[in-house]
């Protein structure tokens, strides 16, 4: 129950936020500061999220066949592929180190 | 992109962000329901949240053994840069009342980057609106598929899926780490999250994280126009 809330609640409260970005007019939020920690928000919350999923095990840090998936898609990244063989050529590299 | 784009162009570039775009509604649907969430909650989210990355977050976040309230707050902290995107392209847009209601649900990264870049107001409508109404369809219809066939998929250790979750996060920083700040917020975030794990409840180190941002946001001096990440090919 408290799942279907969080799923209800954030997705009405992120609409909210984007109608309130073509609401209010821009002279009251913009700020130098503001705008720097908002940009710098999704660099900081992705890159804690890439790494508590590629090394976090409850409350344990472990190195994994995850961290090889991980590297997998660096490596596709750095040659341009599209984010659907990004993400899943990470699980196949991943799949595949568990099966050796 | 040229600088005088006419309108069927803006049309074909929109559709081919659009529809590249939606496909990897795919990944979101598989990785959110071995999380823990279900088809429909999965569905939902695509539905009513529609912006990528705070779904990934929620679903992140849950999968990391994190309570549903530490998943919305990070969700609705990653939507938060979606007001910003609303308050660049707002004005050019122009829309008022129901038609900027409307609009706003639309209001991500991709219709954004393919609106702001117009020189005339119309041309702005038409790239925010083919862009965002083919992503919105696609990536819903591609939600629902990605859903089912990772339910069908059982343990999602055996096919590496826990293991797309991390990339999908990468893909989605990618754009922005090309950045020599963004670099340096981005190690710090990583570390201060991975030293948080073994003495916080799931879901706090990642919230904990944007404290990094917050500081850096203070300390940094650089001028900073809002950044838009460049859209899929």
């Amino acid at each position: 129950m408290s799942l279907w809330l969080a799923v209800i609640g954030a997705g009405i409260g992120c609409y909210l936020l984007k109608l309130a970005g073509l609401s209010i007019p821009a002279r009251f939020v913009e700020h130098p500061v503001i705008e720097r920690i908002a940009d710098f928000i999704p660099v900081a919350l992705l890159a804690a999220l890439v790494a508590v999923q590629v090394f976090a095990s409850g409350q344990s840090l472990v190195l994994d066949a995850r961290l090889a998936g991980v590297a997998a898609a660096f490596a596709l990244l750095l040659l341009r592929a599209p984010f659907l063989v990004v993400v899943f050529g990470a699980a196949l590299v991943a799949a595949l180190i568990r099966m050796l | 992109m040229t600088s005088t784009p006419d309108r069927s162009a803006v049309i074909r570039d929109s559709l081919g962000v659009g529809i590249a775009t939606g496909l990897y509604g795919t990944s979101f649907g598989a990785v959110a329901v071995t999380s823990g969430l279900t088809v429909a909650q999965t569905c939902v989210l695509s539905l009513v949240m529609f912006t990528g990355a705070s779904q990934f977050a929620l679903a992140g976040v849950l999968a990391a053994g994190g309570t549903p309230l530490a998943a919305g707050f990070t969700a609705l902290l990653l939507g938060s840069r979606n007001t910003l995107y609303g308050l660049r392209v707002g004005p050019l847009l122009g829309w008022t009342g129901a038609r900027r209601a409307a609009a706003a649900h639309l209001l991500i990264d991709e219709p954004t980057a393919m609106a702001v870049t117009r020189p005339t107001r119309s041309l702005a409508r038409v790239g925010f609106l083919t862009t965002g109404v083919s992503i919105f369809v696609l990536w819903n219809l591609f939600t629902l598929l990605g859903a089912v066939a990772g339910e069908a998929l059982g343990d999602p250790r055996t096919y590496g899926l826990d293991a797309a979750v991390g990339a999908a996060f990468l893909a989605l920083a990618w754009p922005r780490l090309a950045d020599r700040t963004n670099q340096v917020v981005a190690a710090l975030a990583a570390a201060v999250a991975l030293g948080l794990v073994p003495i916080t409840a799931a879901g706090v180190p990642v919230l904990a994280a944007g404290g990094i941002a917050l500081l850096a946001g203070v300390l940094s001096r650089r001028p900073d126009p809002t950044e838009i990440p460049e859209p899929p090919r």
